[in-house]
């Protein structure tokens, strides 16, 4: 079944959900910043909803879950990929806080 | 889909390659930049939170989530609209693509719109690109830099709309036009969904 197929068979209930899903992840971020945690606490819970809102627009969206698995996994891997490796710097922000402006 | 698409000759002939990963050229064309762009945005939330966890006096302005709220619920509508758009078209809906191509750019236009007044508002409150009044002055920097990146994705995404409908309702494009635009106007709006958390979740004044 070719992309287009799919989507013609897909009916448009399933974007409504999905719609309906994002809202509400999007609404739990704001309840999210509302509570009462620590402001680390805070960045990773809307970080994961960001994440699965996110994921669900790419697959559902974008119509990633429709494409070839090999295309699928190649812009997965290869994003998620290089968005880790630019986590290597996290540990150094700190360093101007705790009183160690340079490397020791 | 063209014997061009499908085939691709090099120097040494009998060589026949299929297009890559078996989808359209302009369809991974598309996928690439937003693949491209992704590492664009990421690298800018990076640099802001790097910024944001080392500096105390960082500045929380935001006293209302009023704006950013139906800003969001606009942007993920129009991800709907564009989506409906979408399924017009490949039912050979030309009218009803057409309408639902330029529902998606004016909501598009409102979002932008809601963007520039939330932009004059900290503007008057004496918030520049180096200095505001509640702390360091990286804020406004970081802040107009991101917003900004996406703001002006949003515009061109708008002009792209606004185009591509015409043409597709003219003759001169067809669904896949419509869809490949669409891939482009659903990675805004997931961009979106980072930058409302990290930049105005964030900082709000509690």
């Amino acid at each position: 079944m070719t992309t287009a197929q799919t989507h013609k068979s897909d009916g448009i209930g399933k974007d409504i959900v999905v719609y309906v899903c994002l809202l509400a992840l999007a609404g739990l971020q704001f309840v999210i910043a509302y509570q009462n945690i620590e402001a680390s606490q805070m960045f990773v819970r809307m970080l994961a909803v960001a994440m699965v809102e996110a994921g669900l627009a790419v697959m559902f969206f974008m119509h990633l879950w429709t494409e070839k698995r090999g295309f699928m996994l190649f812009v997965i891997i290869f994003t998620i990929s290089v968005l880790l490796g630019m986590q290597y710097g996290w540990t150094d922000s700190t360093r101007m806080v705790v009183g160690a402006p340079f490397s020791k | 889909m063209s014997q061009a698409d499908l085939t691709m000759e090099g120097p040494s002939s009998g060589v026949t390659l299929g297009p890559a990963f078996s989808i359209p050229t302009k369809k991974l064309a598309m996928w690439l930049f937003i693949i491209a762009d992704t590492m664009t945005f990421a690298a800018c939330l990076v640099a802001y939170g790097f910024l944001r966890n080392g500096t105390p006096s960082w500045p929380r302005p935001f006293h209302s989530i009023t704006n950013v709220a139906l800003m969001t619920f606009i942007l993920l509508t129009s991800s709907l609209t564009m989506l409906i758009g979408l399924r017009s078209a490949r039912a050979g809906d030309k009218a009803g693509a057409f309408r639902w191509t330029l529902i998606t750019a004016a909501l598009g236009i409102v979002f932008a719109l809601l963007h520039i007044r939330e932009w004059m508002g900290l503007i008057n409150e004496g918030m520049t690109l180096f200095k505001n009044p509640w702390g360091t002055g990286l804020f406004g920097a970081s802040f107009f830099s991101i917003t900004g990146l996406h703001l002006t994705h949003v515009t061109v995404g708008v002009i792209a709309l606004i185009v591509v409908g015409v043409r597709y309702k003219g003759g001169r494009y067809n669904a896949d036009d419509i869809e490949i635009l669409g891939l482009y106007w659903h990675f805004v709006d997931i961009v979106w969904m980072f930058v409302v958390p990290l930049v105005y979740l964030l900082n709000l004044a509690h």
